[in-house]
């Protein structure tokens, strides 16, 4: 049976900025009502380059920072609207990996502080051999505990940062692109080790990712963004795009064939400044299949069984 | 004929660390060489010792050399050398916000380059800019020549970065991750610009990439460096087809693809060794599969393959040497 772990309606972040002594105030929409539906057991994927919303959508659904408006729902409670007592209890339940191993782990605190630390947090006894058990998870070895992060590799600090997000055994987990300072061969490492956690704890992931390639291998459904908004669902990570940037980001990921080799035809144009998007949809610009109607207008998102795409002139 | 860019077992030191060992290369005019392996492989470091820049991080050629157009680059000259840099050879680094001089304006810093090295008047090398620029697909280009730095995004920053490795109007340009910091549909617009030039000027490009999307999309050969030595080197079809090392394999395998079977991504167990800490024989071999007690014992020699190209692996189908 699926069932809606995490539910996300009408989510919306504005970040303001200037509006000191000599600059104008202005602000700029990063997340732009955002809809989403997460089941237990699935693993979505949120794609799409920078400045499109992705790494803001993770904070607002961890309530890490607060929305201008929408709601967060996990299990059925509204993660928003929580006091701050009730929100550290309900923050037992879903956890968050980071992206840079480096700077997401205390410098300061020894691998068995770390792992401890989220017990100290919720007021919690931790129990007994957890640290121990935690290494062994995550497939490091015990020694490891009395270290501290400066004597650990990148692959093996992102180790600990999914053993720390562990430790109080969540249901849902949000991975905000937790291999894009890695080398391949370690992402391919940690992209397999979340996915066996998975399988053994009945996790339920949140993937943020720039690479649709990864995501299209590693997520039972894919969600694109583009300047706050989504602008596709890819109900099955095989499905083929309709939106013309789900197109285009398909065509900039190098498949490692060469016999599969093709003249690219890669996007013109960069990703416009937030602060002073275009009235209509916001690829319009950089669109091969753009008409009139798409600089007038936001296209809305339309689904078709599980498959919602917003283009005028879907592919 | 000769190839333009010829490494003879270059051996690299930093300090009484060997950090690259007998490294072999070609590079003929025309073609992209894509130069992969994991961080700490040496690949960086490689191209600073075509560059002879070794000394800005305290390295040395100790052995070997490095032949440029019939020059042994390692044997000419800081003097020499310096004539060559921007002219003969230019240089695309991987971060555009840290080549670039932020407040300089744009125009001036590409100018600059034919300048020096064509010896140009300010109008023409003003007007040799312009037309590199337009060439690299930047729109309007004398207002942008105009602007700072921080003015522009970080696509047209690498885009002036690589005019500026163009104003020399060199023979050789290495590039060093050139798309590592850009997003995936801007990394597509400049991988498009740098293969162009190969084509379509003769330039040989040296790419060194860890993307081995990268490199079987646009290198016509592959050099696959593993802590500081050469494992595998091809051209890129049967590279990709049937890869002879095993660390060229396991690079390949970390690469989802299309129709992939869940579980079927394998990483590389272990991590590419710390610099001097090496394990004897093969290099690689605590990370292997294949791993037997040869590999442990005897380092593997680079041998000739039948169907070209060479491969360090005691293992591999190769003709002996």
């Amino acid at each position: 049976m699926t069932q809606a772990l995490l539910q996300v309606e009408g989510l919306t972040k504005q970040f303001h900025a200037g509006g000191g002594l000599f600059a104008r105030q202005r602000s700029m929409t990063a997340v732009r009502a955002v809809d989403l539906t997460i089941n237990r057991a699935e693993v979505v994927g949120v794609v799409g380059e920078s400045g499109c919303g992705k790494s803001t959508l993770a904070r607002l659904v961890m309530r890490l920072i607060e929305p201008t408006s929408g709601r967060v729902r996990l299990d059925g409670t509204d993660i928003t609207a929580l006091s701050p007592k009730t929100l550290r209890a309900a923050r037992r339940r879903m956890a968050m990996v980071f992206q840079d191993p480096y700077s997401s782990l205390d410098p300061r605190y020894s691998i068995a502080d770390i792992l401890a630390e989220p017990f100290v947090v919720q007021s919690r006894r931790m129990p007994a051999r957890t640290v121990e058990t935690m290494l062994e998870t995550v497939g490091l070895p015990q020694t490891m505990a009395t270290q501290y992060p400066h004597q650990l590799s990148g692959g093996q600090r992102q180790r600990i940062g999914i053993a720390r997000a562990l430790v109080l055994q969540p249901e849902f987990i949000v991975l905000d692109e937790p291999t894009a300072s890695l080398d391949v061969s370690i992402q391919a490492q940690i992209i397999e080790l979340l996915s066996s956690l998975r399988d053994r704890f009945g996790l339920t992931y949140l993937f943020i990712s720039h690479d649709l390639g990864l995501v299209r291998y590693f997520c039972n459904r894919i969600v694109v963004m583009y300047l706050g908004a989504v602008c596709e669902i890819l109900p099955d990570p095989k499905s083929a795009p309709r939106h013309p940037y789900t197109s285009a980001l398909l065509a900039s990921n190098f498949s490692p064939d060469p016999a599969a080799r093709r003249t690219l035809a890669p996007l013109a144009g960069e990703i416009p400044s937030p602060f002073n998007l275009p009235s209509g949809c916001a690829f319009a610009g950089r669109c091969p299949r753009v008409t009139d109607i798409c600089r007038m207008q936001q296209p809305p998102l339309v689904a078709e069984g599980g498959h919602a795409v917003a283009c005028f002139n879907p592919l | 004929m000769t190839p333009l860019l010829r490494l003879t077992d270059v051996c690299v030191d930093i300090g009484r660390k060997r950090l690259l060992d007998g490294i072999g290369l070609t590079l003929d005019r025309g073609q992209v060489l894509g130069l992969v392996g994991e961080s700490g492989s040496g690949k960086s470091l490689t191209a600073l010792a075509i560059a002879g820049l070794l000394p800005l991080i305290g390295g040395k050629v100790t052995g070997g050399a490095i032949h440029f157009d019939g020059m042994d680059l390692t044997a000419i000259g800081e003097a020499r050398l310096r004539s060559l840099r921007g002219k003969r050879f230019g240089f695309v680094m991987q971060n555009p916000m840290t080549a670039l001089d932020a407040v300089q304006r744009i125009g001036e810093q590409i100018d600059i380059v034919s300048r020096l090295h064509l010896g140009l008047s300010a109008q023409a090398a003003r007007l040799r800019t312009l037309d590199l620029m337009a060439q690299l697909r930047i729109a309007e280009p004398s207002a942008v020549a105009e602007a700072y730095p921080h003015q522009l995004s970080g696509g047209m920053k690498q885009r002036i970065v690589i005019a500026m490795a163009l104003a020399g109007d060199p023979e050789l340009i290495i590039a060093d991750e050139p798309t590592t910091a850009l997003d995936v549909t801007v990394q597509a617009q400049i991988i498009q610009i740098l293969t162009r030039l190969s084509r379509d000027r003769g330039l040989a490009l040296l790419l060194i990439t860890h993307d081995m999307g990268v490199v079987a999309q646009v290198c016509d050969r592959v050099a696959v460096l593993y802590a500081g030595r050469i494992a595998e080197e091809r051209a890129v079809e049967p590279i990709f087809e049937a890869p002879s090392h095993p660390y060229t394999a396991a690079l390949i395998g970390c690469i989802p693809r299309d129709g992939m079977a869940p579980g079927s991504l394998h990483g590389i167990p272990g991590a590419v060794p710390v610099s001097g800490r090496y394990p004897s024989g093969c290099r690689f071999n605590p990370r292997c599969t294949h791993a037997a007690d040869l590999c442990r014992q005897e380092r593997p020699a680079l041998r000739a393959l039948p169907s070209g190209g060479s491969v360090a692996c005691h293992f591999a189908k190769a003709e002996t040497s």
